[in-house]
């Protein structure tokens, strides 16, 4: 029976450089992914966009595809499949263009893959009588804006499905960098292509997409944040996760021949749920996945094969993340050391609110935690006694960039000018961000138009 | 802990993670006697009680897989404005999992048909 190994170098922007060469090197894959797009990174690459007008693309990509033209060079039938085109999918892939051509393959087909950035048409959209309202309180964008609760949109993408990447695929793309769709389709197309699933086989997609949702997040599925981790040999050199899908829907996960990390029941099933709302009802623009009707089970070491498992159509919308300004942010922190450090960390932290009160900076927001005190779930677990090192930490909000860069200044002067024992203030000030604020919503798939096209060479 | 009560942790792991302003916990029993026990006993509320003190403006849904023994606890706007927004150390929702896990619960009977089998390999 047919079957293809689709591999996943890279859970998201930031992942380790070398897996996807390591995966690639060992991994006997017929397609390699490259995922790198989370909720909020549109957003960030849209706002680098109208900065530059050929940035807004994850350049992660383009020096890892530096790092893998030797290897491509020997295995001229694998194919690549990435979301680094973010915001910008030309730009990214003309860029690879020139990585690829400096490299000798001056043979490798580039499509991408783009129509998911709704900004360009919003106002067509909106005049069509497509709210954007918010996934979860119903309020329609316009009316947000109106009220004034939302700042200056920045991004709107529709997370599209496997289709458009299967179209690249047909045009001969041995790369396919898209801009917004969902992780799993990354996974789910090579599958339709290669193995002739068929659009209402919700079964088979089903697979698919389960097999794309295991291997999205990288080695989150080989052994990293497993809670049996010590159990996990060599995580240093973790494999990165491969998975088999066979035509009939059959799907193994595994990771190559002696890597680090773990594939079992346990570390399966643990990525099974992550991020996960209705396990009966993973929505995608290709199928609702039913992760309830599955059967899992360890068949071998580091392999465990998923089957069964129905799915059901998709809705008529695409989901779509939007984002809009919401004023700065800044966080620092202060290591207070000595008896009574978490009393000192708590002065500290009134000592700069109230000297930022007298210097007339308000904030909208002034949070403070310490961290070795049980801030990460606050009030849950004792505090601990007779502690003698505590990081303070503090985060501030406002709309007034102004305001938050005064608070970058307020916090080494506590060096000299707070309680004893106040260190680790090497870093220099703490950087100001801007703030944007996730706004998800759907928009119905008619008014949407995916664009699939082959870089011309 | 005493002699009456298990740690989550003795029969269950779990993970967790956001999406948007939600968080998710997903509680995964070791055993099929772990598991029905925990169907039982490991309610929304009981969740949302251990919770409270870090702040619950929200309603948390549980929803089940048998065939994979897990209880999936979504926890609606718990992340305080989630990623961009929460000034929080943990504003994704990550050490949730690992947090519920020390939940102390009333000892079951049969707790030791439910804790972890020793691995094969």
């Amino acid at each position: 029976m047919k079957s293809i190994r689709v591999g996943n170098g890279c859970g998201f922007w930031g992942d380790n450089l070398d897996a996807p060469v390591l995966l690639a090197e060992r991994g006997q894959l017929d397609y390699l992914t490259l995922e790198y797009l989370a909720e909020l990174t549109m957003s960030i690459l849209a706002l680098q966009k109208q900065k530059h007008e050929d940035a807004g693309y994850a350049r992660d990509f383009i020096d890892v595809l530096g790092r893998l033209a030797p290897l491509w060079r020997q295995q001229p039938g694998l194919r690549i499949i990435t979301n680094a085109g973010g915001m910008n999918p030309l730009s990214c892939a003309r860029q690879a263009r020139a990585v690829l051509d400096a490299a000798g393959l001056t043979d490798r087909k580039i499509a991408i893959v783009a129509g998911d950035d709704l900004m360009p048409r919003l106002d067509e959209l909106l005049a069509a009588g497509e709210s954007l309202a918010h996934f979860d309180t119903g309020q329609p964008l316009h009316l947000a804006r109106q009220e004034g609760t939302i700042g200056e949109l920045v991004s709107a993408n529709a997370y599209l499905g496997a289709a458009p990447i299967v179209e690249a695929l047909r045009l001969g793309a041995d790369l396919v960098v898209t801009g917004r769709v969902v992780d799993a389709a990354l996974t789910l197309a090579p599958a339709v292509f290669e193995l002739g699933w068929q659009w209402d086989d919700w079964q088979r997609l089903n697979a698919g997409v389960v097999a794309g949702h295991l291997i999205e997040c990288g080695a989150q599925v080989t052994g990293g944040l497993w809670c049996n981790w010590r159990q996990a040999p060599d995580l240093a050199n973790v494999g990165y996760p491969i998975a088999e899908i066979e035509e009939s829907g059959v799907v193994r996960i595994t990771k190559p021949e002696g890597s680090g990390g773990a594939v079992n029941f346990e570390t399966v099933v643990e990525q099974l749920l992550y991020e996960v709302g209705d396990p009966a009802a993973y929505v995608t623009p290709d199928v609702i996945a039913d992760f309830t009707t599955l059967q899992v089970a360890e068949v071998a070491k580091d392999v465990v094969e998923i089957r069964g498992g129905q799915g059901k159509p998709p809705p008529e919308r695409y989901k779509v993340s939007a984002a809009y300004r919401a004023g700065f942010s800044a966080s620092a922190m202060l290591t207070i050391f000595g008896e009574d450090a978490a009393l000192k960390a708590e002065a500290c932290a009134g000592i700069i609110a109230d000297r930022l009160r007298r210097a007339g900076v308000q904030l909208n927001r002034f949070h403070h935690e310490l961290l070795g005190a049980n801030a990460v779930v606050p009030g849950v677990f004792p505090l601990p006694t007779g502690q003698m090192e505590v990081v303070l930490r503090m985060t501030v909000f406002d709309t007034d960039r102004y305001a938050v860069e005064r608070f970058t200044k307020e916090v080494a002067p506590l060096v000299t000018s707070g309680p004893p024992g106040v260190t680790g203030y090497t870093g220099g000030r703490a950087p100001v961000r801007e703030v944007l604020a996730y706004w998800p919503s759907t928009v119905v798939k008619s008014a949407v138009v995916p664009i699939v096209q082959l870089l011309e060479s | 802990m005493n002699d009456s009560t298990i740690k989550l942790a003795d029969i269950a792991h779990a993970r967790s993670g956001d999406k948007g302003n939600h968080a998710n916990i997903a509680v995964l029993a070791y055993t099929d006697a772990g598991y029905a026990w925990l169907r039982d006993n490991l309610t929304a509320e009981r969740i949302a009680e251990f919770l409270r003190p870090k702040a619950l403006p929200g309603r948390v849904v549980r929803y089940v897989a048998d065939n994979v023994r897990a209880l999936n606890f979504v926890l609606y706007d718990f992340l305080d404005g989630g990623a961009s927004l929460s000034p929080n150390i943990d504003s994704q929702g990550k050490a949730l999992g690992l947090a519920v896990l020390q939940m102390d619960l009333p000892r079951p009977s049969n707790v030791d048909a439910m804790r972890r089998p020793t691995p094969s390999t």
